[in-house]
């Protein structure tokens, strides 16, 4: 017997949202614990825009007026991603809080080394959402792991009263009240929900620009009902979000069979166990990208995959695989679309991958703008400057 | 029962153990990599992994069909299935579930590619909780597996951030390329021309809050996060206590 392959095929090529199969909005639970008075729920700040989810709820994503939950791994080392992020909100006027009163959500860490517990973990996203409540600015998270994380944490506490009470406990004693809010946004879905006022103010021609997306595991695997789904994007079967971004930009998505593989961060193993790391970026990824899309960039949405993605192709050169090519987050490249600087803004040179190639295709002067970073750079170096602000960086 | 027969290396002979017919990949205790201990303390293990209050969620049953395992990258890359993770809890086989708490557990990559499973089961959210309870009770595979890795949780712990700046030294991450050597001799000032005010510091990813930390360090002892690191690693926690008891301590916070 043969097998039906186009059968198959055509059975994945939509996803039909079936009124039957909808998950229960979480919301009914949310509102009804709030009214009990289980915890304060902070609503998304007025003006928002409406976009769906994968079983079809309407999710609403806030245009300003943001808290930025940031991201240990993007800060830390690939300070670009999240530069981009508040250079693309300050380019379209958009006010935001950039909090000192914020810990990282330790899930890196917790699914690292279960060096944790349910109420822990809990008690640190409560302490992050009630600090982003007294500021009045709504929680914003840069880092798939948290967002996902921060879903889980939700569900838990939705269902077990018993977690309710102890984070509580623990809340109390920092004096800080239970905060959950309306929705947990991930930043892609703001650059998503956003991305024909950020293609309105592009300036850079992207129609030549050849993309792949890696949709991040932990931003629509977990928790799957609350993340954002388009009917015309993949025919709803993959996630929307990056995807819908670049398309407004103009570039040319590319597909790849292997999308729904992880990209091998693994997190206990990207820190001690890289040649698992290693091989699985490269040979489940980035070599069948190359073989079936030969992309010009691979654009993700979260830390650990830019991360994992970016930094494992440098030894496989080695091994003569076929590998080489750039990675980073649709921030940055929307960032770069409208205009901002690659070296001062996008940090491109914290990355491994060799993105020169790619910013010549963008039309971008890699060695004069290097030549400018280095001459801001030789300014702190004598001491007549100490930081590099935002208007140095748009001067 | 089932006698199934192990094969011996030279001197050994055949190895043969008891075992149940699902457990068809338990390993005699004479060619497991672990200690074995008395079945009554792998039942308490296993019973402790099913009190966990997200084991119900996490576990359906399961339709042995494989999914999961199509899905799961380290079933790829080691010799590791989150199907039998599932079948193993599924069934409550302790032996089994107590043999994939030494051995199994640190392969996965907690990706939860797995949650696509059609019976509504989370294998990646089983090995959370295994996990856990691994740490909680010092198993050697959680002790080798954090091998190397404290200094990680030290940061997590004691400053709120994950991954800092100055961990991007060429002798640690000598497999990322050049850059990394770039980052590093050029680490302070590379890191005050980055434009937003937080993210000067070269020892933490951004400007954490000195009293964002002492609540940070209140959740660890309130939850018991701080006492399961001392199953694992008696020096660490040593110091971690003693960091985190010093500054609550001038800030006059009495626990
Ligand atoms: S856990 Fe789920 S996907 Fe895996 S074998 Fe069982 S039923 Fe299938
Ligand atoms: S979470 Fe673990 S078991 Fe599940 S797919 Fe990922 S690596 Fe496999």
């Amino acid at each position: 017997m043969t097998i039906p392959v186009q059968l198959l095929l055509k059975k994945k090529e939509h996803f039909e949202r079936d009124e039957h199969h909808v998950p229960s909005d979480f919301h009914e639970e949310l509102f009804r614990l709030e009214a009990e008075g289980e915890w304060v729920v902070q609503r998304v700040p007025e003006p928002y825009i409406e976009v769906a989810t994968k079983y079809g709820r309407p999710k609403k994503i806030p245009v300003a007026g943001m808290w930025h939950h940031k991201s240990c791994g993007q800060c830390g080392h690939i300070p670009g991603y999240s530069t981009s992020i508040y250079w693309v909100m300050r380019r379209l006027g958009i006010d935001y809080n950039d909090p000192r009163d914020q810990t990282s959500c330790t899930a890196w860490n917790y699914y690292a080394s279960a060096t944790s517990n349910a109420a822990a973990q809990a008690a640190v996203a409560l302490r992050n959402f009630s600090a982003a409540y007294e500021t009045g600015y709504f929680p914003l998270i840069h880092c798939g792991t948290s967002y996902g994380h921060y879903k889980e944490v939700r569900e838990e506490l939705l269902h077990h009263p018993a977690l309710r009470a102890q984070v509580r406990s623990v809340l109390g004693k920092l004096g800080k009240q239970m905060v959950m809010p309306e929705e947990i946004i991930h930043y892609s879905e703001w650059f998503y929900a956003m991305r024909d006022r950020i293609a309105a103010a592009q300036v850079l021609d992207f129609s030549g620009i050849a993309v792949t997306v890696h949709p991040a595991c932990h931003y629509y695997k977990l928790v799957e009902g609350d993340a954002i789904y388009d009917p015309d994007i993949y025919g709803g079967q993959r996630t929307a979000i990056v995807t819908g971004l670049v398309q407004a930009l103009g570039a040319e998505v590319r597909t790849y069979s292997t999308w729904f593989d992880c990209c091998g961060f693994g997190f206990r193993h990207i820190l001690v166990q890289r040649d698992f790391t290693r091989s699985f970026a490269t040979q489940r990824k980035i070599e069948v990208m190359k073989e079936e899309a030969n992309p010009d960039v691979v654009l993700t949405h979260d830390t650990g995959c830019v991360t994992t993605l970016d930094k494992s192709q440098f030894a496989a050169q080695a091994h003569n695989k076929n590998v080489g090519v750039p990675v980073m987050s649709e921030a940055q490249f929307a960032a770069l679309a409208m205009g901002a600087h690659p070296y001062k803004v996008c940090q491109l040179h914290w990355h491994s991958t060799d993105y020169r190639p790619l910013l010549e295709k963008m039309g971008i002067d890699w060695r004069e703008a290097w030549a400018e970073f280095e001459r801001d750079a030789d300014k702190l170096r004598r001491g007549d400057q100490q930081f590099l602000t935002w208007e140095d960086v748009d001067a | 029962m089932s006698m199934l027969a192990y094969p011996g290396g030279s001197g050994r002979g055949r190895l043969e153990a008891v075992i149940d017919a699902g457990s068809a990949l338990l390993k005699a205790p004479a060619v497991a990599g672990f200690a074995d201990v008395p079945f009554a303390e792998k039942q308490r293990l296993v019973d402790e992994v099913m009190a966990d209050m997200r084991y119900p969620d996490y576990l359906y049953g399961c339709y042995e069909c494989g999914i999961c395992v199509a899905a799961c990258p380290s079933a790829r890359f080691y010799d590791f299935s989150p199907r039998r993770i599932a079948q193993a809890s599924a069934r409550e086989d302790v032996e089994l579930m107590y043999q994939q708490m030494e051995e199994d557990i640190w392969e996965c990559s907690q990706c939860f590619s797995c949650v696509r499973c059609p019976r509504g089961n989370n294998p990646g959210g089983i090995i959370t909780i295994m996990r856990e309870v691994a740490v909680n009770n010092g198993l050697g595979s959680a002790r080798k597996a954090l091998e190397g890795y404290t200094r990680i949780i030290y940061k997590i712990m004691s400053t709120g951030t994950q991954v800092s700046p100055d961990m991007l030294q060429p002798d640690a991450f000598p497999d990322w390329g050049p850059e990394v050597k770039d980052v590093s001799e050029n680490l302070d000032v590379w890191r005050r021309m980055l434009p937003p005010e937080t993210m000067h510091t070269t020892s933490t990813g951004w400007d954490v809050d000195p009293r964002t930390l002492i609540e940070l360090y209140l959740i660890w002892f309130e939850t018991g996060a701080l006492d399961m690191i001392k199953k694992v690693d008696e020096g660490l926690h040593m110091i971690l206590e003693e960091v985190m008891e010093e500054r609550l301590e001038e800030e006059g916070i009495e626990r």
